[in-house]
């Protein structure tokens, strides 16, 4: 095929469409243009656009230029070797695998699963990659390499298809009558809308509706302070200056849902000298000599706040960064979170142990529409 | 088997599919179909090798894998979690890493090609979009690919909380608080997801089908159509001499493209094996079974995931309340308005570009990039964008790295955020035109030789030596783009034109799509140009043209 003849047609349909074009629609200026130098369309060109085309004419493929293998046959039979080395290395590496199958089991220790793991994988590896390699050198080498022209056709079908196509779906339709007799199509219509009510009402019982259960915990008058995971009760002459405890409430490990619970009533205990905490009067009693138990849920979306920087009293959450300053009763001091971890209210039981006055006064974790 | 049997029974074969499948005309339809070469072609096949990789080794892992959240005590190979309460997951997940052999090279295999598949299908979007390939007829490719895009984060995050790990749990935990900040549905969505509340204990099986049915089943049918439209379409082609908007030229599929392509199949696969063999990916053992509680510093998401954790990292802390009910715009923003404005726009970009350009011809030569500044620069303004988040959801890992204060870090991402993309795009743009200008004058003026020759009057210049037709053609081959021109508000009897507004924005969008740009050198240019130095040379003060011809 005469490729520049191809291009030399759309140029001409291109300037043909540009001619036709309605005012207004694709007809450019060219006074915006960048030129580099003066060489730009309103110099020194018109003298000779007469006789110029618009556009460079393509000028077709390049020469094809042969490879090596096409022309001296004694590299043609080196690819050829090449080739088929690459496809006996395949080869050892699926027997590689085999023999590492058996030869080296499990034996649970870490070093018999790294031995078994590598060998094993580098067999596979070795098998797969010598396999392409030598598939693509193949093809590189000694598979034909001039360039193939095969010619593009528009997708959309010819006007007689499209009308061929109109007619037959306006047959159908009138057909199927559903133009004369609306009650059908309305009925039908109807019918189609309500059809996927049932679907999603068959879903309902995915989940139980929230209820009250994200502003409830475990936590509630009289409950202790226990560590996590253990479960073992905590005294208040066990929490020094500086400590802190990860805290659950007791009875948490053996109640019905453990994680739900401990989801959100995971509390974080730490005791600070009292005066360096800001004072708060709706606060007042809700600590126990300086020991302080707050949420340890991030109300941000609810990593758990674990980490606490003794020297500067944050407590930081390690997914997004939002930090706590304990000397403001957790107050948001920076990162995404808006508001302060709550605070849970203690205070010692006749036997020394650490106990909740209450619950939580709001809802722990992430915030949510109906949370208020 | 001798020669004549092997023709007898290839023969046989093709009579009975030609006979029951018209296996001929498929044949003859399809096979000597002709693909272009170039090595951007392969990022798409990279994608589509890793996701077969996906389906086979995940395959191999459903055949141990436990998809429960029932407590069990574990009792296996590797001893630190001896004795340990944990969900069935979690433990089968151990079984399959520590007692099957060749179990943690295929888990570690899945999860290097989820990784490879998100990234190349990225990458591979990159290319789409810089070349223009997504112009008509290819829109409706574009928007499968966008769906393509998001199944495949649908697909990783959800095999990436299967095992139910610490750190995953923590993940899910993440999902469960973006759910929640969804105005009016929020906590109900949560609780029908999670069957109550979080973590609840059908999360992991209904993550499971999820995975290992719906996003495949969907993401087979999608890849197959995506594909199917590729080949219907013939694939696009870079210019250059002999190619066309009107022809693809390149090697037959059969045997070429199924040598290389097949064998390329062979080489991602081997890569990622090598991959699962050397490098350790998710040791879950390491992380112990999910608890609400505790969490280790330096958590990470998959690297996909990386921008919208980065995006909850960056937004401030606002947070209102309307008439009792609470607003979570730290979260909402972030994690659910920009991804989903995010994948909207980019679904949309064939559509909106072809609106504000005004060009609807089918386009099957694909775009240097340089030739298209504008569009250049609004793709490199997306990668800072998405790139930023991206870094910033490994903030804390870079401020320990770089010894800065995570909070500094986090200021400068959020300035970043919003200076740095509208200054990639205009630098992205000037490169562009000094590309182009750099283009025009090698067109014009013709390549540099290094060769520095005196003239008999004592000037020293170096020769250029002219372009051959086929070198030149990819400077000048190009369209040029100009702005489209308006029609007059009014007509001629004064009568406002209907419509007329509206015409003005798309012409101030097409303005700025198009008012900067270089056009390609024409024939007239080169003439014009070989001209003045023929005068040069006539009248004798120059002889640069000669010796350059001598050269």
């Amino acid at each position: 095929m005469s490729t520049s003849g191809e291009q030399g047609g759309l140029a001409k349909r291109l300037r043909g469409k540009k001619r036709n074009a309605r005012p207004g629609t694709a007809v450019a200026t060219s006074e915006a243009a960048v030129y580099d130098d003066q060489s730009g369309p309103g110099t020194e060109v018109e003298r000779d656009t007469g006789h110029l085309p618009d556009r460079f004419a393509n000028p077709g493929l390049r020469p094809h230029v042969h490879r090596m293998a096409d022309t001296d046959p004694a590299a043609a039979r080196r690819a050829e070797r090449q080739v088929t080395t690459l496809f006996g290395i395949s080869a050892i590496g699926t027997v590689m695998l085999i023999v590492a199958y058996f030869a080296f089991p499990l034996e649970g220790t870490f070093e018999s699963i790294r031995l078994s793991n590598l060998t094993l994988g580098l067999g596979m590896g070795l098998s797969l990659f010598g396999l392409g390699v030598g598939a693509v050198h193949w093809a590189k080498t000694l598979m034909p390499d001039s360039d193939v022209v095969e010619e593009r056709h528009d997708l959309h079908g010819s006007d007689t298809d499209r009308e061929m196509a109109v007619d037959i779906l306006k047959t159908g339709t009138d057909e199927s009558g559903i133009g004369r007799r609306p009650l059908i199509r309305n009925s039908l219509l109807g019918a189609a809308a309500l059809l996927p009510l049932p679907g999603v009402l068959l879903l309902g019982d995915l989940g139980p509706l929230p209820g009250r259960k994200l502003s409830e915990t475990l936590w509630g008058e009289g409950v202790r302070l226990a560590s996590d995971p253990s479960g073992t009760p905590i005294r208040a002459s066990d929490v020094t200056l500086g400590s802190v405890f990860h805290v659950i409430p007791e009875g948490l490990n053996e109640s019905s849902h453990p994680l739900e619970e401990k989801a959100k009533a995971a509390v974080l205990l730490l005791r600070i000298e009292p005066e360096k905490v800001e004072d708060v009067p709706e606060r007042e009693g809700w600590d126990v000599d300086g020991i302080f138990a707050y949420s340890k849920i991030c109300t941000h979306v609810g990593c758990p706040v674990a980490l606490y920087e003794q020297q500067t009293h944050h407590l930081l959450c390690p997914c997004h960064q939002s930090t706590f300053d304990v000397t403001q009763h957790c107050k948001v001091i920076f990162g995404p979170a808006k508001r302060a971890l709550p605070q849970l209210p203690i205070s010692v039981d006749d036997e020394g142990y650490l106990i909740a006055q209450r619950d939580f006064e709001e809802p722990v974790g992430p915030s949510y529409w109906e949370r208020g | 088997m001798s020669q004549n049997t092997t023709a007898r029974v290839a023969g046989g074969t093709a009579d009975f599919l030609d006979q029951r499948l018209g296996a001929s005309k498929v044949v003859r339809g399809m096979a000597r179909k002709v693909f272009p070469d170039h090595w951007s072609f392969m990022l798409g096949e990279i994608t589509l090798y890793s996701f077969i990789v996906l389906l086979l080794s995940g395959t191999f892992l459903t055949l141990w894998f436990v998809p429960s959240m029932g407590i069990t005590t574990y009792e296996g190979a590797y001893a630190p979690l001896n004795g340990v309460e944990m969900s069935e997951a979690f433990a089968s997940t151990l079984h399959i890493s520590f007692d099957v052999r060749g179990g943690l090279l295929m888990r570690q295999i899945h999860h290097w090609a989820a990784l490879l598949f998100v990234a190349a299908m990225t990458v591979h979007m990159f290319r789409t979009f810089f070349t223009g390939a997504f112009r008509r007829p290819r829109e409706l490719n574009w928007v499968l690919g966008s769906i393509l895009l998001l199944l495949g984060l649908g697909a990783g995050f959800t095999g990436y909380s299967l095992p139910d790990d610490l750190l995953s749990g923590n993940g899910l935990r993440i999902i469960d608080g973006i759910l929640k900040s969804i105005p009016v549905i929020g906590t109900y969505t949560s609780f029908f997801i999670f069957g109550g509340e979080f973590p609840g204990e059908v999360i992991v099986p209904r993550l499971f089908i999820t995975h290992v049915l719906l996003i495949p089943g969907l993401l087979l049918a999608i890849i197959g159509a995506h594909v199917g439209l590729v080949a219907l379409n013939k694939h696009t082609q870079y210019p250059g001499p002999g190619r066309t908007n009107n022809n693809v030229i390149g090697f037959p599929l059969f045997p070429v493209y199924a040598a290389k392509a097949g064998g390329f199949f062979f080489i991602v696969f081997g890569v990622i094996a090598f991959m699962g063999a050397v490098a350790t990916i998710n040791p879950v053992w390491n992380y112990g079974p999910y608890d609400p509680s505790p969490i280790s510093a330096g958590t990470q998401p998959d690297w996909y995931i990386g921008f919208l954790d980065g995006a909850l990292r960056l937004m401030p802390g606002w947070e209102f309340t309307v008439a009792g009910f609470t607003v979570p715009v730290n979260v909402l923003v972030p994690a659910v308005i920009l991804p989903g404005l995010l994948t909207t726009v980019l679904a949309l970009y064939p559509f909106i570009e072809a609106w504000a350009t005004g060009d609807h011809r089918p386009h099957h030569l694909l775009d240097r990039p340089r030739n298209v500044p504008t569009r250049t620069g609004i793709g490199v303004m997306a990668i800072i964008f998405y790139g930023i988040l991206w870094a910033d959801g490994g903030n804390d890992i870079l401020a320990t790295f770089l010894h800065l204060s995570i909070n500094d870090l986090t200021w400068i991402f959020r300035v970043g955020l919003i200076v740095l993309p509208a200054l990639g795009f205009w630098v992205t743009k000037r490169i562009c035109l000094g590309l182009q200008r750099k283009d025009r004058e090698i067109a014009l003026h013709g390549r540099e030789t290094g060769r520095i020759v005196r003239t008999a009057d004592g000037e020293f210049f170096e020769v250029h030596e002219q372009l051959s037709d086929h070198d030149r053609w990819l400077l000048v081959q190009h369209e040029p783009h100009r702005p489209i021109e308006l029609e007059p508000d009014t007509d001629e009897n004064g009568v406002a034109r209907p419509g007329a507004r509206k015409d003005r924005v798309r012409q101030k969008i097409s303005r700025w799509y198009f008012e900067d740009r270089v056009e390609p050198v024409t024939p007239a240019d080169l003439e014009a140009q070989h001209a003045e130095h023929h005068e040069a040379v006539e009248s004798g003060t120059e002889r640069r043209e000669s010796i350059g011809a001598g050269d």
